[in-house]
């Protein structure tokens, strides 16, 4: 499992490398549109996910770089309640996880998962 | 980043072999994971934290540290650790040597009170012993700043913490379950950020690893605020969202024992700068 998961990442990641540019595009786009998602997803007080991820549209200085770069999502995840499960509880899928479960330990309203949720499928 | 996913596996593996073996078997696992993760950071550059880590950030603790805008605040715990008792004894008396190289014993396990003594316990007992009153273990401007100076007295001196017998092992185990323990809201245990994700920047902040944690305080963070080991602690629990626990406590003079374990062999250097 975490093996799989690893190589995931590194799949993703080397991925990221080749579209980098184009996502970058998209970006800017993007960011014009005002999320209550976003708000929650950078907030260090709320999802705080900038704290370990990238996102297209981020300095790359402001984020972390625990985490993989938050990118394609709804390629990547066409189940949508696959990855709102990520999110709520990322310990599920790896014991192991750095990822706070912002479900489970109700770091994040049912509502605001919903939000964040929403917000990372357009990235 | 292919290297990042390698070694969170890695820090899996890591954080179960740890969890089985004795204390020096604990040190040199540690040492090798670090080695592999970081290859760039010399052993004896890990007393540095973070700042091995950053040549730009390196060196500006270099430039800071040639005059330090701290040492009006060392000079003033020299004169505490100077200044004569009531009974015209000074601290001095109640270490080996006056009290030069010895803080790289501590914490040590007391057989006969079977617990854990910090260099400030023993620094509160030397106070009643003669009369005096106690510091709060927590107050940065009677303890702090004593020991901003009586730690450079063992400047240079390598860490050399004992683990003998069933009950300071005992001890060892308990510190070293509090290191590897999820907890808060967050979720996060002491090896997340310092083991797991060492050398990763958490948004802009890089994030030191464990090995050589204990070998350098207290610490002036920007330069002025003065801040202990143990009220480092506070704030990496506060930080995780849990209720953190007290300076002093056995909970943490347990952790603090067993991180220290781990930097036995690299030196000590008191009072430096920290972002
Ligand atoms: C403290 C670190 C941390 C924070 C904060 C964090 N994550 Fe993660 N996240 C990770 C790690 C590490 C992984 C890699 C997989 C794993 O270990 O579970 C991950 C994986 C993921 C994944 C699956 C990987 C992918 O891109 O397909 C998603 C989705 C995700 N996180 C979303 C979020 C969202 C949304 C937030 C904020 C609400 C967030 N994360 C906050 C550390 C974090
Ligand atoms: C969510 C991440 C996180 C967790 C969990 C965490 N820390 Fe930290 N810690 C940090 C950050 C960020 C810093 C400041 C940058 C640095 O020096 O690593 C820090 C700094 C430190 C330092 C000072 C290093 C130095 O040389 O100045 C010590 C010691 C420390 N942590 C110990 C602990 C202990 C013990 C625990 C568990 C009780 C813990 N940390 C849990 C994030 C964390």
């Amino acid at each position: 499992m975490r093996k799989s998961i690893s190589l995931l990442m590194v799949a993703l990641v080397m991925g990221a490398g080749v579209t980098g540019s184009v996502w970058a595009a998209e970006a800017k786009t993007e960011a014009k549109k005002e999320m209550p998602g976003q708000a929650l997803a950078f907030s260090n007080k709320k999802g705080n996910c900038l704290a370990c991820h990238a996102m297209p549209g981020t300095k790359a200085e402001m984020a972390g770089s625990i985490a993989p770069p938050l990118i394609a999502m709804k390629l990547r995840w066409p189940d949508r309640a696959k990855l709102r499960a990520q999110v709520w509880d990322a310990t599920a899928a790896n014991p192991q996880t750095s990822m706070p479960p912002m479900g489970k330990h109700e770091i994040l309203s049912e509502e605001e998962i919903d939000q964040v949720v929403d917000f990372i499928y357009t990235l | 980043m292919k290297k990042i996913a390698l070694a969170l596996l890695g820090a899996g593996l890591m954080a179960s072999a740890v969890a089985q073996a004795g204390p020096e078997d604990d040190r040199k696992q540690l040492i090798a994971h670090f080695k592999s993760k970081l290859p760039a950071v010399k052993y004896e550059n890990y007393v540095y934290g973070a700042l091995a880590l950053d040549k730009d950030s390196k060196s500006q603790y270099d430039s800071i540290m040639e005059f330090p805008p701290f040492v009006g605040v060392i000079e003033g715990g020299k004169e505490m650790w100077e200044k004569p008792f009531k009974n015209g004894k000074t601290f001095a008396s109640c270490f080996p040597n006056g009290g030069k190289n010895v803080a790289g014993n501590y914490p040590r396990f007391d057989a006969s009170l079977n617990k854990v003594v910090t260099f400030e316990a023993d620094i509160n007992q030397c106070l009643k012993a003669n009369g005096e009153t106690e510091f709060k273990l927590s107050d940065v401007n009677t303890m702090g700043i004593l020991t901003a100076y009586a730690r450079t007295l063992s400047d240079g001196m390598k860490k050399n913490v004992k683990v003998e017998g069933a009950a300071a092992m005992a001890a060892y185990e308990d510190g070293k379950k509090f290191y590897f323990q999820r907890r808060g809201q967050l979720n996060f245990s002491c090896a997340t950020c310092h083991v797991d994700n060492a050398g990763n920047r958490i948004r802009a902040e890089v994030l030191s690893p464990m090995l050589g944690q204990t070998t350098h305080w207290p610490v002036f963070r920007a330069g002025e605020r003065l801040t202990t080991l143990q009220s480092r602690y506070k704030g990496c629990n506060s930080q995780v969202r849990a209720v953190p626990f007290e300076v002093g406590s056995d909970e943490f003079n347990n952790l603090e024992y067993f991180m220290s374990y781990q930097d036995n062999g690299l030196p000590l250097k008191a009072s430096v700068f920290r972002k």
